[in-house]
């Protein structure tokens, strides 16, 4: 400012003094002069005031800007945190409760060798519904509800089962115990058989006849961890009830806890080692106190030893099981029932990731102890096509092999199941 | 009937033992989500920031979950090249929480911090999550095959998913 009045006043001067040059001015046009300038320099100084203001009005501006944008984002901010936490909640709250299931469809193409009847036929094996509830951070319950051949009911093919319903609570974060009706600890399928999860359209021979799978019993579990990769269980729960009738088939002894005979227990221990990823190694090993029971006096006590290892490395797979029974008792030893045992041998190869084949020889017999050849062997070998993890297509095809050719069925079977 | 007896007896002593067994943290959680950042970090946590699911991002999350993501925005700690996340997925039906550390463009660590499952426990184990290390992603796919373990895959699903998502995230906050 000050510069510039500075240069007003030389100018002027000099204006004053070429026209002094041209001509003297008179006081009279000095005072003029004098007069203009002090004009300019108030314009210039109001001028100035109004920039002045100007910048104070933009400066405010630019602040109350940032302070706007400072609040939009606390504001999104606040909006996001909760958002966020009202899912978290809702979810919170649906995950208290769970729903699961699967569901598995079956063709059968299976001619028969000998004179029974062939199996020809399209089923809806299994429809299982998982209802899971959490009741606090210790405390859950896990139920599985099954319907089995599509339709239940007098005169129908089908049953609605209740397949597990218990009660898990943690002593802390190593130990566990399980109260209710479980699956017994015992093979690979009995515990873990969704149809996305193993081979074959159907489940395997030995697992369904030796353990017999699907096999749940009321009781309780002890369950836990020894070392990393090093899990226990040892169960308490109800027996068998199995008679002559059946030649002490184990299968039928299966009560699935209906109004079940608890006049004997059965007592089961296992041994998982899962210590290297893709592999695991188990053995189990139950004592019944009697079979039967207590209703066959020819029968008595029985030992179930099982051992199998589950192997995935890469493409790779291989399943092998081994199971065998020893039932106490005249009645048993008559049949041959005293010794029933199987065991069978799976190598598998994925060749993509959805794809994958499998071959399987397995051999089982229930009447082991007999003079009489009683066992069967099966080879069977196939495709699981994956659509999705969850859900696959199968198809296999089997051969079957025994002595008595009733027991011979041998062709393909096509099957779809799902998990969720 | 004395063997049921017996039985009983053998059950209530295995109670009695577990039951005075010293009661630890919460079911399940193996380090807090604090812990684990101060040892990735070595104390000193750098300033946080978030991805928002938006646009693009929404969309490739929802394709490498299967899903969308329940959230709105993914927070994560960086510093220089390496960036640390903590992810929750659920396996069968219980969440996980997993925190994952990514150097460059390759796993440097993967840690289960909680798991709520009944089964598959073994994905915590530093033999199971050791197979990570070093994976890189192709096509928003892991470059290497990762074994799975016998009646747990829907945990080492929901863990593959979840190393994905982070890779690729890191992968996004490098170029933006």
């Amino acid at each position: 400012m000050y510069k510039f009045k500075k240069t007003l006043l030389a100018s002027t001067l000099m204006v004053a003094m070429s026209s002094a040059q041209a001509a003297s001015p008179t006081n009279e046009e000095i005072w003029q002069l004098l007069q203009e300038m002090k004009q300019q320099l108030n314009e210039v100084k109001q001028q100035n005031e109004q920039l002045k203001t100007e910048n104070q009005t933009l400066k405010q501006q630019v602040v109350a800007t940032q302070a706007k944008a400072e609040q939009a984002n606390e504001t999104a901010e606040a909006l996001a945190v909760a958002t966020e936490e009202a899912v978290k909640a809702s979810a919170a709250q649906e995950s208290k409760t769970s729903i699961g299931g699967y569901g598995e469809l079956h063709y059968n193409n299976l001619q028969n060798q000998g004179s029974g009847a062939d199996k020809d036929e399209i089923d809806f094996h299994r429809f299982v519904l998982f209802f899971n509830h959490e009741f606090n951070d210790r405390l859950r319950l896990f139920s599985e509800l099954e319907l089995e051949h599509s339709i239940s009911g007098d005169g129908q093919n089908g049953e609605v089962e209740l397949e597990q319903a218990y009660i898990q609570y943690d002593f802390n974060d190593k130990h566990r115990v399980n109260a209710g009706l479980f699956l017994v600890p015992v093979g690979l399928l009995n515990e873990t058989h969704e149809p996305n999860t193993f081979y074959g359209v159907e489940r395997n021979n030995v697992e369904k006849n030796i353990i017999p799978t699907t096999w749940w019993e009321g009781g309780v579990m002890f369950s836990g961890e020894l070392a990393p990769g090093f899990s226990y269980d040892a169960a308490m729960t109800s027996g068998l009830n199995t008679s002559a009738s059946s030649d002490y088939s184990v299968r039928s002894g299966r009560q699935k806890v209906s109004e079940a005979d608890a006049s004997d227990f059965a007592y089961t221990g296992r041994l998982k080692w899962t210590a290297i990823p893709g592999v695991e190694v188990a053995t189990s090993l139950q004592y019944q106190e009697d079979i039967t029971q207590g209703n066959d006096l020819d029968a008595g006590s029985a030992v179930l030893w099982e051992a199998h290892t589950a192997i995935q490395q890469g493409k790779f797979g291989f399943r092998a099981l081994y199971a065998t029974w020893h039932l106490e008792g005249d009645g048993p030893k008559s049949v041959g029932a005293d010794k029933q045992m199987g065991w069978y041998l799976e190598p598998s190869y994925k060749l993509t990731d959805a794809i994958g084949i499998f071959t399987r020889y397995s051999l089982w017999d229930n009447q082991a102890g007999s003079s009489v050849d009683s066992e069967v062997r099966s080879w069977d070998l196939g495709v699981n096509w994956w659509l999705d993890p969850q859900v696959v297509v199968k198809f296999d095809y089997q051969d079957q092999d025994a002595e008595n050719e009733n027991d011979e069925f041998d062709g393909f079977n096509i099957g779809l199941g799902y998990q969720f | 009937m004395s063997n049921v007896i017996s039985g009983f007896k053998v059950f209530l002593l295995c109670s009695v033992l577990l039951l005075t067994t010293t009661i630890s943290h919460a079911r399940g959680v193996y380090q807090t989500n604090d812990a684990f950042l101060a040892e990735v970090f070595n104390g000193t946590l750098p300033q946080s920031d978030v991805v928002w699911m938006k646009g693009d991002v929404r969309q490739t999350v929802t394709d490498i979950l299967g899903h969308p993501y329940a959230g709105l925005r993914i927070r994560y700690w960086r510093e220089g090249q390496r960036s640390a996340w903590i992810l929750e997925e659920i396996g069968k039906e219980e969440p996980i929480t997993f925190g994952v550390v990514i150097d460059g463009d390759r796993v440097e660590q993967v840690k289960v911090l909680a798991y709520r499952e009944s089964r598959g426990g073994e994905v915590k184990y530093p033999a199971f999550t050791q197979q990570f290390q070093n994976v890189g992603l192709v096509d928003n796919r892991l470059d290497k095959h990762i074994d799975g373990i016998t009646g747990a895959t829907l945990s080492v699903r929901a863990m593959t998913n979840v190393v994905r998502l982070a890779l690729y995230l890191d992968s996004f906050i490098s170029q933006s």
